[in-house]
C-alpha cells in the first residue's frame, strides 16, 4: 500500500470517527426528547409522584432538583472562589500548595459513590440529620468544590498582569487589587465556569442516593416557614431530585407507568443541563461585552 | 484538566516590594483578612480530603480488624454469603466477582472507547478545525453534560431490548455494561486528548511535512507519538471514570453474583453492590462493613489512577 493511499484511507477513518460521535449524541438526545417531549406538560411538571396509581408527576423532584442546587452553590461558591484566589495569587511554590494540589486532584477523580458514603457517615449519621436536603448539599459541595477551584483559579490567571501591575503600581494592596480589579474582570469565566458547574450538581444522583435520601415528603407549596417539616423549604427534611428519581422507580417503584415518568423526568434533566449550558455561554458573552464595551 | 497548574507565572517577584511599602493599619488588617480566608479555604480542601480518606478508610478496614476476615480472602474469594447463618458454615464476604466485574467493564469500555478518542480528537486538531471547533466541540461539551442517571436510563430503555431481542441472552449484560460507559467516557478522553494535541509546537509537524510525509504519516510517526503522556493522562482519566461509575452501571449490568462466561451474561461490580446493598443492611454488620471495604478498594483505586497520572506526566516532561 502506498502512501498515499493509506494517507486517503486515514483520512476517511477520521472523518468517520467523527461522524460517530456526533451520530452518538444525535441518537441519544434524539430518543429521550422523542420519547420525552410528548410527556412532558403543565401537570407532569407540578403534580406530586404516585405510588400505585398511574399519571404523577414530578413536581416535588423538580423544586428539590432547584434548591438543591442552591443550597450547594451557598456553600461552594465562596469557598471555591477563597481557595482559587488563595492558589492563583498568594500560593508561592511552597510545599502546603503541593498538599492543596494533589488534594483537589484526590477529590476531582474521587467516584461520586463514596463521596455519597462520606457524606451518609459524616452529614447523615454524624450530625443526627438524617437523611436532608443539608446532608445531599454538603455531599454535592464535596463533589462540586475541586471543580470551583480550579475554576476559579483559572478565571483570575487569564486576568492580565498589566492590570494588577498598574493597579499595584497605583498604591493599592493585595486584596484590594484582587476585589476591586482582578476578580471584575475575571467575572465572567466565573459565572460561565459556574454555571457550567451547576449543570453537574443538578444530574448528580449516586452521592444522593444516601445523603439527600430516596424519598420526599408530602409538600405543602403555600408553607414557607423553613421550619416546618411539610414545607418544601425546610433543609432538613429527605428530599428526591429529579435524577435520583429516574434511578429509583426504574429500579423498584410499583406505578405502572414508569416508563412514560423515566422519559419524562429524563426529558426534563437534558434539556435543563443544555439550558444551563446556552445560558453559560450566553451570560459569559453579554457580561465581557459589558465590561469591556465592546 | 491536570494541566495548566505549573505553567503558573510566579507574580511573587512584583509583589515582593511593593508589600514592604508602608499600609495604613486598616488595609493592612484587611490584607491580612482577606489573606487568611483565602487560605483558610484551600486549607479545607486539604481536611476535607485527609478526613475522607481517614472515615472510609477506618470504616472500611473494620471488616479485616473488627470482623476478623483476611485480606486476601476478601479480595480473592468469590465465596459471597453475607447473611448465611452459622450451621450453615457462616457468613463469606469474598469479594472477588465484584472486583472481576468493574475491572471487566471498565477496561473493556476504555478499549473501546480509547481509540475512537483519539481518532476524534486528532481530527479536531488536526484534520477540520474549523468543523472541529463547530461541530465537535459543542457535541462533546453536551455528552459530558449528560447525568449518568440518563446514559443508565437510555441503555436500559434502548440497549438492553435491543440486546435481547437481537443478540440473545436476558440483554442485561457485561455488553450494555461496557457500551454505556464507553459513551460516557468518550468527552473526558477526547478534551484532555485535544488539549495535549494542542500544546505540541507546530514546527514538529511542519518540519515533518517539509520532509515529504503525508498527513498521516505525521500523525502517526511524529504527533501522536509526541502527545503520548498527555494521551495516557487521557485514557487513564477515563478508565478512573469509568472504574468509579455507579448507577449507569448498575442499571444495565444485571448485578448477579456470577462471574461472566460470555459478554452477554450479566454480572455486577463494586459500585453496583454498594449502591443496592447500603440502605438495606445494618450499621456496623459483617455484611454492611464488607461494602464499606469495597468503597476503600473504590477509593485506593483512584489513588492508584493518580499516581499513574503523575508518573505520565513526569515521564512526559523529562522527554
Amino acid at each position: 500500500m502506498n502512501a498515499r493511499l493509506a494517507d486517503r484511507l486515514a483520512t476517511i477513518m477520521f472523518w468517520t470517527g467523527a461522524a460517530m460521535v456526533l451520530a452518538i449524541l444525535a441518537l441519544l438526545l434524539g430518543y429521550i426528547l422523542w420519547h420525552g417531549i410528548r410527556v412532558i406538560d403543565w401537570h407532569f411538571l407540578t403534580a406530586p409522584p404516585q405510588t400505585i396509581v398511574a399519571g404523577g408527576g414530578v413536581g416535588p423532584q423538580i423544586f428539590n432538583s432547584f434548591y438543591l442546587l442552591l443550597l450547594t452553590m451557598f456553600i461552594t461558591a465562596p469557598l471555591g472562589l477563597l481557595a482559587g484566589i488563595y492558589l492563583a495569587e498568594y500560593a508561592g511554590k511552597r510545599r502546603i500548595t503541593e498538599y492543596i494540589r494533589l488534594s483537589i486532584e484526590t477529590l476531582t477523580s474521587l467516584p461520586s459513590i463514596v463521596v455519597g458514603l462520606f457524606g451518609l457517615l459524616i452529614f447523615v449519621n454524624m450530625t443526627g440529620w438524617g437523611y436532608s436536603l443539608m446532608s445531599g448539599a454538603l455531599a454535592l459541595a464535596v463533589i462540586n468544590l475541586p471543580l470551583m477551584v480550579r475554576i476559579s483559579e483559572e478565571a483570575i490567571r487569564s486576568v492580565p498582569g498589566e492590570l494588577r501591575e498598574a493597579s499595584l503600581a497605583l498604591g493599592a494592596t493585595r486584596w484590594e487589587t484582587m476585589w476591586r480589579v482582578i476578580l471584575p474582570s475575571a467575572f465572567p469565566g466565573l459565572v460561565t465556569g459556574a454555571i457550567i458547574a451547576a449543570g453537574r450538581v443538578f444530574g448528580e444522583a449516586a452521592a444522593l442516593l444516601y445523603t439527600a435520601g430516596m424519598s420526599s415528603p408530602i409538600l405543602n407549596f403555600s408553607d414557607l416557614n423553613p421550619w416546618s417539616p411539610t414545607s418544601p423549604l425546610n433543609p432538613f427534611r429527605p428530599a428526591e431530585t429529579l435524577a435520583v428519581h429516574i434511578w429509583k422507580i426504574n429500579s423498584e417503584a410499583l406505578i405502572p407507568d414508569v416508563r412514560r415518568v423515566a422519559d419524562g423526568s429524563a426529558a426534563v434533566l437534558i434539556l435543563v443541563v443544555l439550558l444551563f449550558n446556552i445560558c453559560a455561554r450566553w451570560l459569559g458573552r453579554r457580561i465581557y461585552r459589558r465590561l469591556t464595551a465592546t | 484538566m491536570h494541566k495548566g497548574f505549573s505553567a503558573a507565572p510566579d507574580s511573587n517577584d512584583i509583589y515582593r516590594t511593593t508589600d514592604k511599602r508602608n499600609i495604613q493599619g486598616r488595609k493592612r488588617c484587611e490584607e491580612f483578612l482577606g489573606r487568611s480566608a483565602a487560605f483558610l479555604a484551600a486549607a479545607l480542601v486539604v481536611a476535607l480530603t485527609v478526613s475522607i480518606i481517614y472515615f472510609i478508610g477506618s470504616k472500611g478496614l473494620a471488616t479485616f480488624t473488627v470482623h476478623g476476615v483476611r485480606v486476601t480472602e476478601f479480595l480473592f474469594s468469590t465465596q459471597w454469603w453475607p447473611d448465611r447463618p452459622l450451621e450453615e458454615g457462616g457468613p463469606a464476604v469474598g469479594s472477588l466477582t465484584f472486583i472481576l466485574g468493574s475491572l471487566l467493564v471498565s477496561l473493556l469500555a476504555v478499549a473501546v472507547s480509547a481509540p475512537l478518542s483519539v481518532i476524534v480528537a486528532v481530527f479536531m486538531v488536526e484534520i477540520a478545525p474549523v468543523w472541529g471547533q463547530r461541530a465537535l466541540q459543542p457535541a462533546i461539551e453536551i455528552l459530558a453534560g449528560i447525568p449518568s442517571v440518563v446514559y443508565g436510563y437510555v441503555g436500559l430503555s434502548l440497549l438492553v431490548p435491543f440486546i435481547r431481542n437481537y443478540l440473545g441472552g436476558e440483554g442485561f449484560s457485561v455488553l450494555a455494561g461496557f457500551i454505556v460507559l464507553s459513551i460516557m467516557i468518550l468527552p473526558t478522553i477526547i478534551s484532555v486528548s485535544t488539549d495535549s494535541l494542542r500544546a505540541l509546537p507546530p514546527q514538529w509537524k511542519e518540519a515533518a511535512l517539509a520532509l515529504g510525509s503525508t498527513r498521516w504519516q505525521t500523525i502517526r510517526l511524529v504527533l501522536v507519538p509526541a502527545a503520548r503522556s498527555g494521551l495516557i493522562t487521557a485514557v487513564v482519566l477515563g478508565l478512573a471514570r469509568a472504574f468509579g461509575e455507579a448507577l449507569a452501571v448498575q442499571m444495565v449490568i444485571g448485578n448477579t453474583r456470577t462471574i461472566p462466561h460470555s459478554l452477554l451474561d450479566p454480572t455486577i461490580t463494586l459500585t453496583s453492590a454498594i449502591t443496592m446493598d447500603m440502605g438495606y443492611t445494618i450499621m456496623g454488620s459483617l455484611w454492611n462493613s464488607a461494602l464499606w471495604s469495597m468503597g476503600l478498594i473504590l477509593l485506593l483505586m483512584s489513588f492508584l489512577f493518580i499516581m499513574v497520572i503523575r508518573v505520565v506526566v513526569r515521564g512526559g516532561m523529562v522527554r
